[in-house]
């Protein structure tokens, strides 16, 4: 599905659209069950979201994230208005490589995180989970940038885990080995050009690769079959989600509202407030949101995201978080059992002064067994390090398997 | 940062009037101050020039309503050579039919009923009094909303107490109408569509509005609101026309130490990290300063001397958003006599002509300016400035000088090609109240506000340096973020007319920077 | 004859909602009607045989939910059903299609601006927080700030308070919102001149101002504050007509112990001693009560119904003075079956929501422009819409009801009464521009009932035809409405009281005004209070 095609007067007749791996996900799509993600159909679950998820972790899982908003900016100015957009410096981004980032409106409030991805001097490819093309232009005031949205134009996979990188080369990719961790390369593919980038919302080792939309199947085949012996198997969204926890990675909308949506402003939070201070870069002159985070640091923050290693092993689904003493401290914002680390862990905003690593909380958790109702306030203690962390993800070249 | 009482030099773009004004107290408080200038006169759109061999008129603003008086009084300003050739001007309400009412104070004479008289003086009466609780805000830093500030509180709870203390019946009228449009007001109150239409001109002059829109009511309010010595709105004629004053506030500028340098256009504001640490003119110099303090307007400044690119990109588009098209023209005629208006007395030319006969006339001429057409009948007021200061032209010649509303910012089709065709339908119109205007007109120059934009520098062309409505007023103004004259960039500050309590040749706005930055 | 704890006047919504819970709190309520039917202007009449109009009101969101529930609507047969989309028809054959699935939406406005189809959201959520904040206010009496009485001290308290949740931000953004005109406001949100007429649309829905008039952003919420079953800003029918809406609300009156004389309309309120004693009828009955409530507007209440020796001049003449133009008309159309607008074939949703014929701000505003003249807009602004393809009780299988709702229209032509000549002229200039977009309408019609404001008045009373009881400016909203002074639903005389739409919070099949009427009564006769507070939504 390209730009143009969406755009038909028509599209009404179709709520959602298959995206350009569809009929490849269909045959894989054992449950037939889809979702939806923005304009196309997406899969919660190909076949278990368990063994899924042990793919990404133990071999190598396909996620496909076509649907991702991606906008390209060009123009003399784009490492300017980059700048000013983004709270990071993004003139240390060196072409080839990408970085993660947020952008904040004037009060300092995130409107969104997403990666950007210096394709080559002086053009970017920005991508985030929310449209951003009413901010970036409105951004875009005063500088000479191109804007446009690329999202419908950029097939996109993501092939994670600790073999994907065999397969890759075992597809022909050379030399993909020598990427370094945000590094990024265009292969010769099928007659035309593959993105590769060594990137991912998994916390392990891993790839994205961009491709034209037309050539979404052939690239799908190719590569199912350079991993037939290296356990390569389709990812749903369900498996994503548990992956990216574990990684500790925040997701819009779920870890955040995104300041465009918030009907009650208070809700937002700010990078400081969702533990991305070292994403900030005061040294910056001028960025959006500066004068604003500058006071916020003066003043303190009101939040604190925070990662929750809870006792116990009942997931906290939706909890309150306490003091040990039993005073409201924050509610939780993503939680999970986690089979790598074998914990419930969660991802919890409180509220100041609380969020310390190493506070000792406490977690209201409800669960049922047999429709049976239980609650149990179970201890939990605030941490600092991401719940799966292994050094294969940043080992280059990495090891096969 | 820098702590401002340490303050060496202060540099401020543009000698327009509040420009001079903020200079004049900054110097008198012990600062050095700089003043540029990009025309090579003082006093921006407060400014006399000859428009025609022998014959000079103020080029912008031609009338003196609203000049403050403390402001006079701390610089001295007559002493400084500022004198008027006329106060008190009347209004004379043109009707097409030779039948024309003198406005003068709250008395109406002409073909008016005693019960409009009655309801004259009564409406003088609460528009004056609604106007005074508007003119106190003049002098104010304009609060912040919810800062946590004690003086922020403070001067919320004296505007609240300002209306309260209007009494119930006034308070209750002034909550009810401070919102709404002339129209529905004048309707309410007189019968007389001509005296309708000269009052109703007030609550449009220069805005985009006409007299069905809302805000009109504040237009007229805010046309009466200047702090000044003589009645509310009251009218006068500086002699030497409105460079008088700009004339005056310069010499008092300059007395107190300011240095003055006009025909230095910058070409923009420069920044070192996050602070603004002076300008660069056209000509390459850099000039140095620990504190900026623009004239200029919200839009020239932030967007255009400043770069939107230093600014944070909300603050940025909220400027973009701020209404400033003008829609008043400028018609000046030099005329070799005195034209014969139809039922007027020479010396009546010397008081202030309005032509509106009635309120749909004024709404029928705005329509046209909603869709980017001029006026097919403009509203207008005219002054004769020469009838009371013999020294703007030749002996036994005069000066004519209009407002005519409505003319767009942007004209559909160009001003190239529709100005010479509106000078026409202004001249033809004039003719029908003075038949020998065009025969004693030696020469005419219309300033559109495409022209306004050009020869005063301020987007749009409008000579309030922004729309002067509800949504764009004391703590709106230009944008909130930088309404306190301080603005979201470190060491620049606004002083002109763009800010609280904006246009009008009133000086308030420039008082106010200077209060704002001396106390930091 | 029977003396009543109250009586009411006038069967529209508010009337009933009011004589309603005034019987709830076991008064003995009379309410008196002109016409020989009830509803007022939320009626359904059968003026086509096998059709059903909903001759004035049309569609139900503001009617609120805290009304609906605690009248027991919902037993007494009322069912408001949500329709999907809407859409905004283009002189040039394109469309700007609003649909209820986000995605679709977002394209559509893709379709005509990328850019637009993401500034949505911030739209949006700007006019949500605006109607967040005014929603709090719908089911309260706005306090008089001149007053230093504790109740409404406390209000102007409340008002603070919630004002300052905003933030800084917040309330200067409330400040502009109030005062800016809807055009300058939508600049600041889109680029598409299809897409903002289609959201300018329904700023200038019954309203006496232009879309370039300050003051107009703010009419935006009322079309944009109402709900259907929680979804903010969603509409609905009420199935049978919005005369549904006046049954279920007649019927729990009655049941109450109400009683309601029909057909005949109050010729004056008396008054004895600066106090009321009760109505007196056209028919020459009269009937006693200390407690009058008038659901008529502000100026036929006490111009017409009033002995002006019993009121105050300065008072007459505020009322007088009140604004209440009328500026909509109305055509309700028998058809023989579904017009086909070629733009939309194929697009089943669109048909059954609100269809617009509008392409720019400029085209609006000179529709206006046409009734400052006196005149009906010579390109006038519709908002029509099929309720029997949603609604299978208001037309026979196969056949179609549309109701067309007209902007401007004047409450005089030139300043003289209309004719039925002119009243017919009207009605083919509105016909004439919906068979411009879809061919053939004209031979589909088998019956039409055109109405200008002078039928409006007429018929249901709404002085000068206008829809909302007075119109929604600053000068006349909470406190100020109807006039300073009496924003509490209090007369001039003791015992009078007001619930019409004249009154806090204004027009619209919204109840409010009825209910807080009602709960300013009990409280002066110190009864138990039956109308319910807001719902919190936090």
């Amino acid at each position: 599905m390209k730009t143009n095609e969406l755009k038909a007067r028509d599209h009404f007749h179709h709520h959602v659209y298959p995206s350009p791996f569809h009929s490849r996900q269909a045959q894989a799509n054992k449950q037939n069950v889809w979702s939806r993600w923005a304009d196309y159909l997406s899969v919660p679950t190909y076949y278990d979201t368990s063994l899924e998820y042990f793919s990404a972790r133990n071999s190598c899982g396909v996620f496909d994230l076509t649907p991702m908003v991606k906008h390209r900016v060009s123009g003399p100015d784009a490492l300017a208005y980059l700048n000013r957009l983004v709270t990071r410096d993004v003139s240390k981004l060196k072409a080839g490589r990408v970085g993660y980032a947020v952008w904040c409106n004037d009060e300092g409030q995130v409107i969104d995180d997403g990666t950007i991805f210096h394709l080559s001097p002086g053009v970017y490819r920005v991508c985030s989970q929310e449209h951003q093309i009413d901010w970036f232009m409105t951004s875009a005031l005063g500088f000479d940038v191109e804007i446009v949205d690329e999202t419908h134009d950029v097939a996109g996979l993501a092939v994670q885990g600790p073999t994907s990188c065999a397969i890759l080369k075992k597809m022909g990719l050379q030399g993909v080995e020598n990427l370094t961790p945000f590094g990024m390369q265009s292969f010769a593919f099928e007659g035309t050009q593959l993105g590769v980038s060594r990137t991912g919302y998994t916390g392990d080792l891993g790839y994205e690769l961009w491709i034209d939309p037309e050539h979404a199947e052939v690239l799908w085949d190719r590569l199912f079959e350079a991993g037939k012996f290296h356990g390569i198997r389709p990812l749903g969204s369900e498996a994503l989600e548990m992956l990216r926890i574990e990684a500790g990675f925040i997701l819009a909308g779920v870890d955040f509202l995104p300041a465009q949506h918030a009907v009650r402003p208070t809700h937002t939070r700010s990078p400081l407030e969702l533990g991305l201070a070292w994403l900030v870069d005061f040294k910056k002159p001028v960025f959006t949101g500066r004068r604003a985070l500058l006071a916020e640091q003066k003043r303190g923050s009101r939040y604190a995201l925070v990662k929750l290693d809870i006792d116990g092993n009942k997931v906290a689904h939706d909890s309150y978080v306490y003091t040990r003493d039993k005073t409201f401290a924050g509610t939780i914002t993503s939680a999970m059992w986690s089979p790598s680390a074998k914990a419930s862990i969660a991802l919890a905003s409180l509220e100041a002064p609380h969020g310390k690593p190493g506070e000792e909380l406490l977690v209201e958790i409800y669960y049922q067994r047999e429709l049976k109702w239980n609650r149990v306030m179970a201890p939990c203690r605030v941490v600092e390090s991401v719940f799966w962390d292994p050094p294969r993800k940043r080992l280059t070249p990495p090891a096969d398997f | 940062m820098t702590s401002l009482n340490k303050l060496n030099h202060i540099v401020i773009i543009g000698a327009g009037h509040n420009g001079l004004v903020c200079a004049a107290y900054l110097a008198k408080a012990g600062k050095k101050v700089t003043v540029i200038e990009a025309a090579s006169q003082v006093g921006g759109a407060a400014a006399t020039r000859e428009f025609a061999p022998g014959f000079r008129v103020s080029s912008c603003a031609h009338l003196l309503t609203m000049l403050d008086k403390d402001i006079s009084r701390d610089l001295q300003l007559e002493s400084h050579g500022l004198s008027m050739a006329r106060k008190n001007l009347s209004t004379i309400a043109l009707g097409q039919d030779g039948e024309h009412l003198v406005v003068s104070g709250d008395q109406v004479d002409g073909k008016v009923s005693s019960a409009d008289q009655v309801a004259f003086k009564e409406y003088r009466r609460f528009m004056s009094r609604f106007a005074k609780v508007i003119g106190k805000l003049h002098n104010r830093i304009p609060p912040r909303f919810a800062s946590g500030n004690r003086s922020d509180l403070i001067q919320l709870g004296k505007l609240a107490l300002d209306i309260r203390l209007l009494g119930r019946d006034d308070m209750r009228e002034f909550l009810r109408i401070a919102g709404i449009n002339i129209y529905d007001v004048l309707q309410e109150n007189f019968n007389s569509d001509l005296l309708k239409g000269a009052l109703a001109m007030d609550g449009v002059l220069g805005a985009f509005s006409g007299p069905r829109s809302n805000n009109s009511v504040f237009t007229a309010l805010h046309r009466l609101s200047g702090n000044t010595s003589d009645p509310a709105g009251s009218l006068s004629l500086p002699r030497g026309g409105m460079g008088a004053v700009s004339d005056a506030l310069a010499s008092a500028a300059r007395k107190h130490g300011v240095q003055i340098r006009t025909s230095c256009p910058v070409a923009r504001i420069t920044m070192e990290g996050d602070r603004v640490v002076g300008v660069e003119l056209a000509n390459g110099e850099q000039v140095l300063a620990d504190a900026v303090v623009s004239n200029a307007d919200p839009k020239t400044t932030f967007l255009g001397l400043l770069g939107a690119r230093n600014l944070e990109a909300g603050f940025a588009q909220k400027i973009k958003n701020t209404r400033a098209k003008g829609n008043a023209a400028k018609l000046h005629l030099a005329l070799s006599g005195l034209p014969e208006f139809t039922g007027l007395r020479a010396e009546q030319l010397g008081e202030r002509l309005v032509i509106a006969p009635d309120l749909h006339y004024i709404e029928k001429a705005f329509n046209h300016c909603k869709y980017g057409e001029y006026s097919a009948r403009p509203a207008l007021e005219i002054v004769f400035p020469s009838v009371s200061d013999a020294s703007l032209a030749p002996a036994g010649h005069h000066v004519m000088s209009a407002i005519v509303q409505y003319a767009p910012h942007e004209l559909k089709g160009g001003w190239a090609a529709g100005k010479s065709a509106f000078t026409d339908v202004v001249l033809d119109l004039l003719e029908q109240y003075a038949p020998d205007i065009r025969s004693k007109a030696v020469m005419a120059e219309m300033l559109t506000p495409l022209d306004i934009e050009r020869e005063f520098r301020m987007t749009g062309g409008h000579w309030h340096h922004g729309e002067l409505s509800l949504d764009q007023f004391l703590m709106l103004r230009p944008v909130p973020g930088a309404a306190q004259y301080a603005t979201p960039v470190n060491g620049l500050y606004l002083c002109g007319a763009g800010s609280h309590p904006g246009g009008g040749v009133m000086g308030s706005a420039g008082r106010n920077a200077a209060k704002a930055l001396l106390a930091r | 004859m029977k003396k009543y704890d109250a009586i009411v006047i006038g069967a529209g919504h508010n009337g009933i909602t009011n004589a309603a819970y005034l019987a709830k709190a076991g008064l003995s309520v009379l309410m008196v009607e002109k016409n020989p039917w009830i509803g007022g202007a939320s009626v359904s009449r059968e003026l086509h045989k096998g059709w059903m109009y909903s001759n004035c009101s049309y569609v139900c969101s503001l009617l609120r939910p805290e009304v609906y529930r605690s009248l027991n609507l919902a037993r007494y047969g009322l069912q408001v059903v949500p329709y999907g989309g809407s859409v905004t028809m283009a002189q040039n054959g394109d469309i700007l299609g609003s649909y209820v699935d986000e995605d679709v939406a977002r394209r559509e406005i893709a379709r005509h601006s990328k850019r637009d189809s993401d500034a949505v959201v911030r739209y949006h959520r700007d006019i949500m927080r605006q109607c967040r904040f005014i929603r709090k206010f719908l089911l309260r009496t706005a306090p008089d700030p001149t007053s230093f009485r504790m109740r409404d001290i406390r209000e102007m308290l409340f008002l603070g308070k919630e004002a300052s949740k905003l933030g800084e931000e917040g309330l200067y953004e409330m400040m502009r919102f109030y005062t800016m005109n809807l055009k300058d406001f939508l600049d600041e949100y889109f680029e598409s001149p299809l897409i903002k007429a289609a959201y300018a649309g329904s700023g200038i829905i019954g309203s006496a101002l232009g879309v370039m008039s300050p003051g107009t952003a703010y009419v935006l919420l009322h079309h944009a504050m109402g709900e259907v079953d929680g979804n903010p800003g969603a509409w609905g029918f009420a199935r049978g007509g919005m005369g549904a809406i006046a049954k279920a609300m007649n019927a729990c009156f009655e049941e109450y112990g109400g009683q309601t004389v029909l057909g005949s309309g109050v010729k004056q309120i008396m008054v004895k001693n600066g106090a009321v004693t009760g109505v007196a009828l056209d028919n020459g009955d009269e009937h006693y009560a200390d407690v009058v409530v008038s659901n008529m507007t502000f100026p036929r209440t006490f111009l017409e119904c009033m002995d002006a020796k019993d009121l105050e001049p300065s008072f007459l003449k505020k009322v007088r003075n009140f604004k209440i133009r009328g500026s909509s008309g109305k055509l309700n159309i028998a058809l023989d079956g579904l017009p086909d607008f070629p733009a939309l074939r194929g697009n089943t949703e669109l048909i059954k929501g609100d269809m617009h014929l509008i392409d720019s701000i400029e085209r609006l505003e000179r529709a206006y422009d046409d009734w400052k003249d006196g005149m009906w807009s010579q390109d006038p602004y519709i908002d029509m819409l099929i309720p029997s393809l949603t609604d299978p009780t208001m037309a026979p299988p196969g056949k179609h009801f549309m109701s067309v709702f007209v902007q401007y229209v004047p409450p005089k032509v030139h300043g003289e009464e209309w004719t039925d000549a002119q009243r017919d002229q009207f009605g083919q200039t509105v016909i004439n521009q919906i068979n411009d977009y879809a061919p053939g309408f004209k031979d589909l019609i088998l019956h039409a009932e055109v109405r200008t404001p002078r039928e409006l008045e007429n018929e249901v009373g709404l002085t000068e035809g206008n829809i909302f009881q007075g119109e929604l400016t600053m000068d006349q909203l909470m406190f100020n409405r109807p006039i300073p002074g009496f924003a509490q639903y209090r007369g001039p005389a003791k015992g009078l009281y007001m619930c019409g739409s004249s009154n806090h919070p204004g027009g619209g099949v919204m109840a409010a005004p009825g209910a807080n009427a009602a709960r300013e009564i009990l409280l002066d006769l110190r009864k138990p209070n039956t109308v319910p507070e807001g719902w919190v939504d936090d």
